[in-house]
């Protein structure tokens, strides 16, 4: 059929004043979810961030050793950046073509009314993504691990949790966050469950994977311990390192953040696993997070496979690698694409993703997911996408049903 | 079949260079009108990925390396001859002359009419 066009009239198109200009980053997520019916689902968001770096000057005091309260309070983000912390090597933004917006504390913006930065900034792009829960995670300190001084992880990591927890979650009881575990001190890091299990907004505890201390140490199971007592739930959160020995063979960051995200997570779960972790503490519930979801069908077949092999090396298991898994919670981002659905359907199955699987959005970092990258799986029931989406992570955490709307109707007025 | 259009005044057709455009709105449509070998297109501002706002991304020269005879790398440089716009929010590429995603020649921005008319142009929808 041929189609001809009849022009009705002539009309003034409004011309923006730039075509790059500034406009709100997430102006389209608005749309994209409104389409889908989003501002109708509970919508967690089980990982989101915001850089920690700006927050600096206010996490100073917080620190317990002078010396590393110094450096805190007194040198700038560039000479913390590159002399005290671990670097993080890898351009997000493929030279300049990616356009992140960084939750940042630089100054109060406008119409604040007081609220704190952090919280103010991450409740609007909440608002745009239609989300009612976030569960908030720094940035830099997703590779404290690597430090080679466990009183930095340590000092840093109680102050930060002492800061987050008195300045940004009491701003909404939207606003979550699972806190970081300096797992290169195990006997702080049971201290630090002491301290805060019980804080409002905590909902459990989070180890960074990208580390080189052996999870399966005798050494560790105090903190495990602590948590199975509380039964609380332990994440652990990945991240890419060019620093590791066998990513120094790449040459582009594409690899190596590919690459990083499962490996790490691949680490900590086989040593989980095979070393029976979840068969001593069988209360605490193990998440894992931003390594996607295609590495888990791997994990299953391998691990299932060498423990038929190999079933001496790891006599505290009672059923099958895969079974753990099945057991474990896993965010959903970047969750990956398949050109055909029944690929990523066949994941799903292996992994029980529409009971295990957790919406996560990692805003503002630079492949974030919206909640449409969940509504848009064919493949799922409507109940299957509202599991994931929300259901799941409530049942989990124990989290009302409450819209962000209903929390915060001031958010969602014309020109807030 | 006869579809009804209405078209939409951009502007000065000089007012849009080479290489770059101009983002304007069409009773709530938003498009990304651009001038690339001369030629003028026109495409709605809504990334294919997750819907960003990729009419509002760089416009950049594809990416290429440059191979000596025994297949070594002799050099990198952005093309002279194909631009790719470059969505903000994930990075997605695409053809700006033909809207044709970088990676995947299947997927492609939605492309609108364009006018040019006693020096205006005129984008219809």
């Amino acid at each position: 059929m041929t189609t001809t066009a009849n022009t009705t009239g002539t009309r003034d198109a409004v011309v923006h004043e730039g075509r790059k200009s500034p406009r709100a980053f997430l102006d389209h997520a608005r749309r994209e979810a409104e389409e889908r019916g989003l501002y109708d689902t509970l919508v967690v968001d089980m990982d989101c961030h915001h850089y920690e770096s700006g927050a600096y000057r206010e996490i100073a005091p917080y620190i317990d050793n002078p010396a590393i309260r110094r450096i805190f309070e007194s040198y700038s983000l560039p000479a913390i950046q590159t002399s005290i912390l671990p670097g993080n090597l890898g351009d997000r933004n493929v030279a300049g073509r990616i356009r992140g917006e960084q939750i940042d504390v630089v100054e109060h913006p406008p119409g604040a009314d007081g609220m704190h930065p952090v919280a103010w900034s991450l409740l609007r792009s909440m608002r745009d993504m239609a989300i009612d829960y976030s569960i908030l995670f720094p940035t830099p300190m997703l590779v404290l691990g690597v430090t080679p001084q466990p009183e930095l992880e340590v000092g840093l990591a109680r102050a930060y949790n002492r800061w987050l927890l008195k300045n940004v979650l009491p701003e909404s009881d939207a606003i979550k966050t699972m806190l970081y575990l300096p797992l290169s001190d195990p006997d702080a890091s049971a201290s630090f469950i002491e301290e805060f299990a019980d804080a409002p907004g905590v909902l459990g505890f989070l180890v960074t994977c990208v580390r080189y201390q052996p999870i399966h140490e005798n050494r560790f199971m105090k903190v495990f311990a602590a948590l199975d007592e509380r039964k609380l739930p332990l994440a652990f959160h990945s991240a890419p390192n060019w620093g590791e020995r066998s990513f120094e063979q790449m040459n582009r960051f594409i690899g190596v953040h590919a690459l990083g995200f499962p490996f790490y997570a691949m680490v900590q779960m086989t040593n989980l696993i095979y070393n029976g972790i979840p068969e001593r503490f069988p209360n605490i519930r193990f998440a894992f997070m931003e390594a996607g979801v295609a590495w888990l069908p791997f994990m299953v077949g391998r691990l299932d496979n060498e423990y038929r092999l190999r079933s001496s090396e790891a006599p505290l298991l009672t059923k099958m690698p895969g079974d753990y898994i099945r057991d474990f919670y896993y965010t959903s981002q970047p969750i990956e694409h398949f050109d055909k659905p029944e690929h990523m359907e066949m994941i799903f199955e292996l992994f029980d993703g529409e009971n295990r699987l957790l919406y996560s959005s990692d805003y503002p970092h630079q492949d974030f997911d919206l909640p449409s990258t969940i509504t848009d799986l064919s493949f799922l029931s409507e109940e299957g996408k509202r599991k994931i989406l929300g259901g799941n992570a409530a049942a989990l955490f124990g989290l009302p049903d409450v819209k962000l709307q209903e929390r915060h109707p001031g958010l969602f007025a014309n020109g807030a | 079949m006869e579809m009804q259009v209405i078209e939409y005044r951009i502007g000065r057709a000089e007012g849009i260079v080479e290489g770059d455009g101009v983002l304007a709105e069409l009773d709530g449509l938003e498009v990304g009108v651009f001038r690339v070998k001369g030629k003028l297109v026109a495409y709605e501002n809504r990334c294919r990925h997750q819907g960003g706002p990729v009419c509002t991304g760089e416009v950049l020269g594809k990416y290429e390396q440059v191979l000596a005879p025994d297949k070594t790398v002799l050099a990198e440089r952005f093309s002279g001859e194909r631009l790719h716009i470059v969505c903000p929010w994930h990075g997605w590429e695409y053809d700006l002359e033909t809207g044709q995603c970088a990676v995947d020649p299947g997927i492609r921005l939605r492309s609108l009419d364009v006018v040019e008319r006693d020096g205006d142009v005129f984008v219809l929808a």
